[in-house]
């Protein structure tokens, strides 16, 4: 029996990720009965973190420190450590994007604890049982935290986040802690990803692999992908061919996605490709080889050019999209 | 310098995965170096050739990942270490935490450099735990470093933004893609890295007891993804395609 979870919520550029109130349901899942903590930290995030309580949270802490301003590994991991020996939960449960997986090995490295990465599922029997990919998505295995601290981090966009009861309010308790000693100094941070919209978060993508051809074509992508709201991807032979970045790769090395829909365009649907993008609900193929292995994993596909099809479609999904 | 690389053999990325018994079948598959361990090997050779000393490679694994290990010293490592792990029960990131961190007990490190992550467990989490229990500084997804005055410089990825660093040795950090471009050994290479020292060791002379590694967390089953079913091509002209697609992604999938 877990009787009280701790959920760290990450609040990137002022706000939430979508994953933090996705950890709340977890947290739900694993703890039916049990006291939801939400823990939130930073320089100024006590007003953010009230949005907790309206996903689950039962209290909401805020850990407010100069040096929280920008994340890094010793200074959250003393941030949380606080929370955990203030609160003594049962289990911590956080989101795994870049910071949760890095934030969660340190921490439960300093607690000796078992955790569990990247759970895309939870299903309760004697205590939770955790389903997570290996191989990037090849195979999956189910996993269970022995004994002692129950750690985990659960992917972005599986483990659908409760609906939002605005009648759930309450006041965010403060917790001082020492966030000292931080070797770490941040000189400058750029921002890349214009549209904001985070590739492990997007319920959209719109990939292109080889027969893009080149560079410039891959404007064509952000515009249709602007159009459905979401986010571009790539497979390794684009990225290596430097039509793209690499921070768009999606495959064995690269992100592994799980959108609601993944429309891949000009790609042949490489082995090492498909294991980061087979999990996602709906697979579109365009690509004018029929014998393009991508064909076999699409829910839907068209044989033809692409060139003359993805503008078509940008127009089409225009009309309907609001 | 004193430089280390954290290196794990696993399937090469092209490989499919079967499963019997709840075991991944390891018979006839073919295995490489983690890709992105190979990113880290790579710059520990840069590293050390800018800054004179030596680069080890560690393994926690079977014996079968001497294969791997010598490929990593034909690219340019001076000697390696294979720690086997064969006795540890329920063998997790925990254990490989707590057997690496009896083997660097008291050693002199400057940087230890790991993958990103493992393409096969994929959690991430050796890297950042062993510099915890090291009591180092870490920074993950490094796509460039450089060491100055017991200084690094570091470019992180986060997600896609870039992010500059500096702080001091000894230092963890975990190579992300776009490091670098990892060399192939050359054929001198590989016939030096036969004669180059492998040390073989298991947990008894690394003083820690096999209960102490014991994992904290246990795999109750591993299974594929059902096979997804080739779905449907469709038909017609251009414009009869595009009107239908957007029609069954809206009407019948629901998903925009």
């Amino acid at each position: 029996m877990l009787n009280k979870v701790l959920v760290f919520g990450e609040i990137r550029d002022g706000e939430f990720r979508n994953v933090a109130f996705e950890s709340l349901a977890a947290a739900k899942q694993i703890a039916p009965d049990g006291e939801i903590v939400g823990v939130v930290a930073g320089e100024e995030v006590q007003a953010e973190g009230k949005k907790l309580f309206h996903y689950g949270a039962d209290r909401v802490t805020a850990v407010e420190h100069t040096n929280l301003a920008h994340f890094t590994p010793e200074g959250y991991t003393q941030a949380l450590k606080a929370a955990i020996d203030a609160e003594a939960p049962d289990a911590v449960i956080m989101g795994h994007t870049a910071l949760g997986r890095d934030l969660s090995a340190k921490l439960a490295g300093r607690l000796n604890a078992g955790l569990v990465s990247d759970a895309v599922a939870i299903e309760m029997k004697d205590g939770p049982v955790f389903t997570r990919p290996i191989y990037s998505g090849k195979a999956f295995e189910q996993v269970t935290v022995k004994d002692g601290l129950l750690m985990a981090t659960i992917r972005p966009n599986n483990i659908p986040a409760l609906e939002a009861d605005m009648g759930r309010e309450g006041e965010v308790a403060s917790l001082d802690a020492e966030i000292e000693n931080l070797q770490t100094v941040i000189k400058n941070v750029v921002k890349n990803t214009a549209t904001g919209i985070d590739l492990s978060e997007a319920s959209v993508i719109v990939a292109g692999g080889r027969g893009l051809k080149g560079e410039e074509h891959f404007k064509m992508l952000d515009e249709l992908a602007d159009v459905l709201g979401g986010a571009v991807g790539a497979s390794r032979g684009a990225c290596d061919a430097e039509y793209c970045d690499y921070a768009l790769q999606i495959g064995q090395t690269g992100k592994v996605v799980t959108p609601d829909l993944y429309i891949a365009v000009g790609l042949s649907g490489a082995i090492q490709h498909v294991a980061g993008m087979s999990n996602s609900k709906v697979i579109v193929a365009i690509n004018k080889d029929p014998e393009a292995e991508i064909f076999q994993i699409a829910d839907y596909g068209i044989v033809g050019d692409l060139f003359d099809i993805v503008p078509k479609l940008k127009e089409e999904f225009k009309k309907v999209v609001v | 310098m004193n430089i280390y690389v954290i290196m794990k053999r696993t399937f090469d990325t092209e490989e499919k995965i079967q499963i019997e018994n709840g075991n991944i079948v390891e018979d006839g598959a073919e295995f490489i170096i983690n890709p992105y361990d190979e990113y880290a090997i790579e710059e520990a050779i840069q590293l050390r050739d800018e800054h004179g000393g030596e680069v080890t490679l560690v393994t926690v694994g079977e014996d079968e990942a001497e294969k791997q290990i010598r490929t990593g010293l034909a690219m340019g490592a001076d000697k390696a270490v294979l720690i086997e792990d064969e006795d540890v029960e329920d063998g997790d990131p925990y254990s490989t935490e707590r057997i690496l961190g009896a083997y660097f007990a008291g050693k002199d490190v400057d940087i230890i450099l790991a993958g990103n992550v493992a393409v096969d467990g994929g959690s991430g989490q050796v890297g950042p735990r062993l510099a915890e229990r090291l009591g180092i500084n870490h920074v993950t997804s490094v796509v460039d470093i450089s060491i100055e005055d017991g200084k690094a410089t570091i470019e992180k990825d986060v997600e896609g933004d870039q992010e500059f660093i500096e702080i001091p040795v000894p230092l963890l950090i975990t190579a992300q893609q776009g490091l670098n471009d990892p060399r192939y050994p050359s054929l001198p290479g590989i016939m030096k890295a036969k004669k180059k020292p492998l040390e073989e060791m298991d947990l008894d002379d690394l003083d820690l007891e096999e209960e102490e590694a014991e994992g904290k967390t246990k795999i109750v089953s591993r299974y594929l993804p059902p096979e997804k079913e080739a779905g449907r091509i469709l038909e017609g002209e251009v414009d009869e395609q595009v009107a239908e697609l957007v029609s069954v992604l809206k009407n019948e999938a629901k998903v925009i």
